[in-house]
């Protein structure tokens, strides 16, 4: 079949779906989007979450059809013109990447926090991320990273 | 394989109709996981979510008409003052991107013994609206649940809607896992209270082959409050009172050992939370400070 949807703000549309496949394997394999992971296609990582119509979901667990007409975010989106997004440069930052696996996921996670919660508190943090894994980090650079990235938000940084 | 799309309720019940081998995806937060891993091939999906009403809640002659997709996130931010016990469990499923998605429509068509919706559906004396081309009928949650991961629909029936009467007293839900997050219970338990009808009724998961009630414990505490006056002058049952509730729960169930858990781990948790969740709601009908 063939899903028409927006990705990242502009039109998109894949031929030749398998009408079990899931949003992952469109975007990843049939628009060559590569920043969102598949690591579980069980929801249990979140390395492959991306916006759905603005909340944040597990991409494998969204059927290809389902995403028809609807607008989907992916890490993609975050960097802009004017280069990483504070999110972005906030775990750069605080060392929150090492094999960066995980990243994009604890990424996307995160803006949704932010853009819903400027200043989060930090049992939100904990409860916001706590469908990502990250197998190196340990988490406290992530949760580091988090916290600086509000703080910068809050300045108005950019 | 066929992907349906209905775009109305009706179109949606003519699709099941005619296709009874179709199988609906709401939130695909258990079915992805099936297609993901090749466990399940059917011939024909029949997505949910471009129903709108599908989505939404409303009351109806004083009871919340849940509709089978609203997600976990909506009824743990809007339902707390109605369905305390429910909105309580949708806070304990999964994490956000579960939350995000996942429905209690989704939740009792995979009918796992686990789900976190059940207890508290059953403690709040929920009824399942199950309808077809045929008609619509109203199906207690209790009779719901046949059997492992089995449920009463017919071939040709969708969820519509769970009929929930608001909370007549306090309620809570408590849910056994090794983590806060992301994990399937070993075993919950819900419990409801009802000022008004002077009665109690609770839900237990994950520690039988179906959810179910703890019949016998709740008409042994409603005898016991009765008696003692305790819903006039809200002293709490005395321990021994609580203590024999509990057992009386754990007796209620009939759990098996699995990777989660032992059965015996099972029969003492529920007993803890059966005693901590009255512990809980009976200091809030005295109107202190919840412990929890
Ligand atoms: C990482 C992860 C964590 C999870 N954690 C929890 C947890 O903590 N607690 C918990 O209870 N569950 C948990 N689950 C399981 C799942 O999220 C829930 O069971 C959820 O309620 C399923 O809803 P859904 O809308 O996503 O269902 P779907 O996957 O869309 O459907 C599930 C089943 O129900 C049927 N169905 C769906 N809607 C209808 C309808 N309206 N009428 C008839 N049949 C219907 C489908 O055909 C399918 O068989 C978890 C799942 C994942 C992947
Ligand atoms: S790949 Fe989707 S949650 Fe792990
Ligand atoms: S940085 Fe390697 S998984 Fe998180």
């Amino acid at each position: 079949m063939r899903v028409n949807l927006t990705v990242n703000g502009r039109p998109a549309h894949a031929e030749g779906v398998w009408e079990g496949e899931s949003l992952l394997y469109v975007l990843r394999e049939r628009l060559g989007l590569f920043g969102t992971k598949n690591a579980c296609e069980q929801g249990e990582c979140g390395s492959c979450t991306v916006r759905l119509d603005g909340e944040p979901v597990c991409a494998c667990l969204v059927a290809a059809g389902q995403a028809e007409g609807r607008e989907v975010e992916t890490v993609e989106s975050l960097a802009g013109a004017a280069g990483l997004s504070a999110v972005q440069e906030a775990f750069a930052e605080a060392g929150a990447v090492q094999c960066g696996f995980c990243t994009p996921g604890l990424l996307m996670a995160t803006d949704a926090l932010l853009r819903r919660e400027p200043r989060p508190a930090e049992a939100e943090i904990r409860e916001a991320l706590s469908g990502n894994l990250c197998r190196c980090t340990g988490y406290e650079q992530i949760l580091s990273a988090v916290r600086l990235a509000a703080a910068r938000r809050a300045e108005g940084a950019r | 394989m066929d992907f349906l799309r209905p775009a109305t309720w009706e179109e949606a019940l003519a699709a099941k109709a005619a296709h009874p081998e179709a199988v609906p995806i709401a939130g695909g937060t258990d079915l992805m996981v099936e297609l993901n891993f090749g466990r399940r091939r059917p011939a024909c999906l029949l997505d949910l979510g471009r129903i709108g009403e599908l989505a939404r809640w409303h009351r109806e002659k004083g009871a919340v008409r849940l509709g089978a997709a609203v997600p976990y996130r909506e009824i743990a931010a809007a339902l707390g003052g109605p369905l305390p016990a429910l909105a309580h469990a949708a806070r304990a499923v999964g994490s956000p991107q579960i939350r995000n998605r996942g429905t209690v429509g989704g939740n009792l068509g995979t009918a796992s013994p686990a789900g976190d919706a059940h207890p508290a559906l059953l403690a709040a004396g929920a009824a399942v609206e199950a309808a077809s081309v045929r008609g619509t009928r109203l199906i207690p949650v209790e009779e719901f649940f046949t059997g492992p991961r089995r449920n009463a629909l017919a071939a040709d029936e969708l969820i519509r809607a769970v009929r929930i009467d608001p909370a007549g007293g306090p309620q809570e839900f408590a849910k056994v896992g090794t983590r806060n997050a992301m994990v399937v219970a070993v075993c919950s338990f819900a419990l409801a209270l009802d000022e008004a009808g002077r009665s109690v009724r609770t839900g237990i998961g994950s520690a039988a082959p179906t959810p179910r009630r703890a019949r016998e414990a709740e008409e042994f505490l409603a005898g016991v409050l009765a008696e003692g006056g305790h819903w006039e002058d809200r002293r709490p049952p005395p321990p021994s009172a609580a203590r024999r509730f509990a057992e009386l729960a754990a007796a209620a169930c009939a759990p098996i050992d699995d990777v989660r858990g032992s059965a015996a781990y099972r029969r003492h948790a529920v007993a803890v939370l059966a005693r901590r969740t009255l512990d809980r709601t009976w200091t809030a009908y005295r109107g202190g400070e919840r412990c929890a």
